[in-house]
């Protein structure tokens, strides 16, 4: 079955193609509320907010966006709706790994293939570092693509707000990654 | 940078870019010129361009759950499905039985007022 007809069947209340589409989508999902929450439990939580309104809503969904960007946005206002409510003032544990980042990409030539990992490991890094409203805005725009528009409005601010976000989002990854003061644009 | 007529500088440009980075961002005219004949601002673009680069190929990047979270939002799911059904099923029941208690209620009626009329038309015996 094509995601297509999971999709049409989960409209007429096919609870089993509904948990397909859970089961297809879920990594991607988890990603997104990982980069938008910079921690696991979050992102558990909010990934599984949004599939509980997504099965709610999904007689509703039109089709007009593709069902991956339809997620997407639940995924950007549960995140948002759950980082207002919560404090931020989790003490991270000096042990924790954090999750294991696996890229799907295919292989590539090895040395461009190291330097690339290199710079996006730091790149994860400082997206982690930014502070929440920059962060949500930099990974909903520049890595899920979404628009100004629909960002804006999951979120609840104006798109002129969303873009200032952004380009202060981007200023200071510039500034982590390229500042040669900073000691990292040595590797880059 | 130096040779400029317009006076453009180079931190000017420094906190353009951000935005201007963006396809069909419109952008001054000057600033453009400025950028087109500054090896710095060249550079510093180009580093703007690397950026969204890296950013866009994050989206490839999949940050795994830890084993059982799939698991534990698909029974999350099944509960709420099982919760949202039997809901469904009461609201259901819960008319017909409206209904039916309704239509009890109104036979009763009648009833009560059919032997109330007959009652009152029955012939008194003498006394």
């Amino acid at each position: 079955m094509s995601q297509e007809e999971l999709v049409a069947a989960a409209r007429d209340g096919d609870q089993q193609a509904f948990e397909e589409l859970v089961r297809q989508t879920y990594a991607a999902t988890y990603t997104l509320a990982f980069r938008l929450t910079g921690n696991e439990e979050d992102a558990r939580d909010v990934v599984q907010e949004t599939y509980l309104r997504a099965w709610k809503a999904i007689r509703r969904f039109r089709g007009d966006a593709q069902f991956s960007t339809w997620l997407y946005r639940i995924t950007a206002n549960t995140s948002s709706s759950m980082t207002q409510r919560r404090s931020r003032n989790r003490a991270d544990s000096l042990d924790d790994q954090g999750p294991e980042v696996v890229d799907d990409r295919p292989f590539a030539n090895p040395e461009a293939s190291s330097e690339a990992s290199a710079l996006h490991q730091r790149l994860s890094d400082a997206v982690a570092e930014l502070p929440p409203k920059l962060r949500t805005i930099v990974v909903l725009k520049d890595v899920y693509d979404l628009p100004h528009e629909a960002i804006a409005e999951e979120l609840g601010i104006s798109v002129a707000a969303a873009k200032v976000r952004l380009h202060r989002a981007r200023k200071r990854l510039r500034d982590v990654l390229f500042d040669e003061r900073g000691g990292v644009a040595r590797a880059v | 940078m130096s040779g400029e007529v317009l006076l453009v500088r180079c931190e000017d440009v420094a906190l353009i870019l951000p935005r201007a980075v963006d396809v069909g961002e419109p952008v001054d005219e000057a600033v453009q010129h400025h950028v087109n004949s500054c090896l710095v601002c060249q550079a510093e673009l180009a580093r703007y361009h690397k950026l969204l680069k890296a950013l866009r190929t994050m989206r490839t990047q999949l940050v795994m759950p830890a084993p059982g979270t799939l698991a534990m939002t698909l029974a999350a799911l099944q509960e709420a499905q099982e919760r949202r059904a039997i809901r469904s099923l009461v609201t259901g029941r819960r008319g017909a039985y409206i209904g039916a208690i309704g239509g009890a209620a109104v036979a009763a009626g009648a009833a009560a007022a059919a032997v109330a009329l007959a009652r009152r038309r029955a012939p008194r015996l003498a006394g």
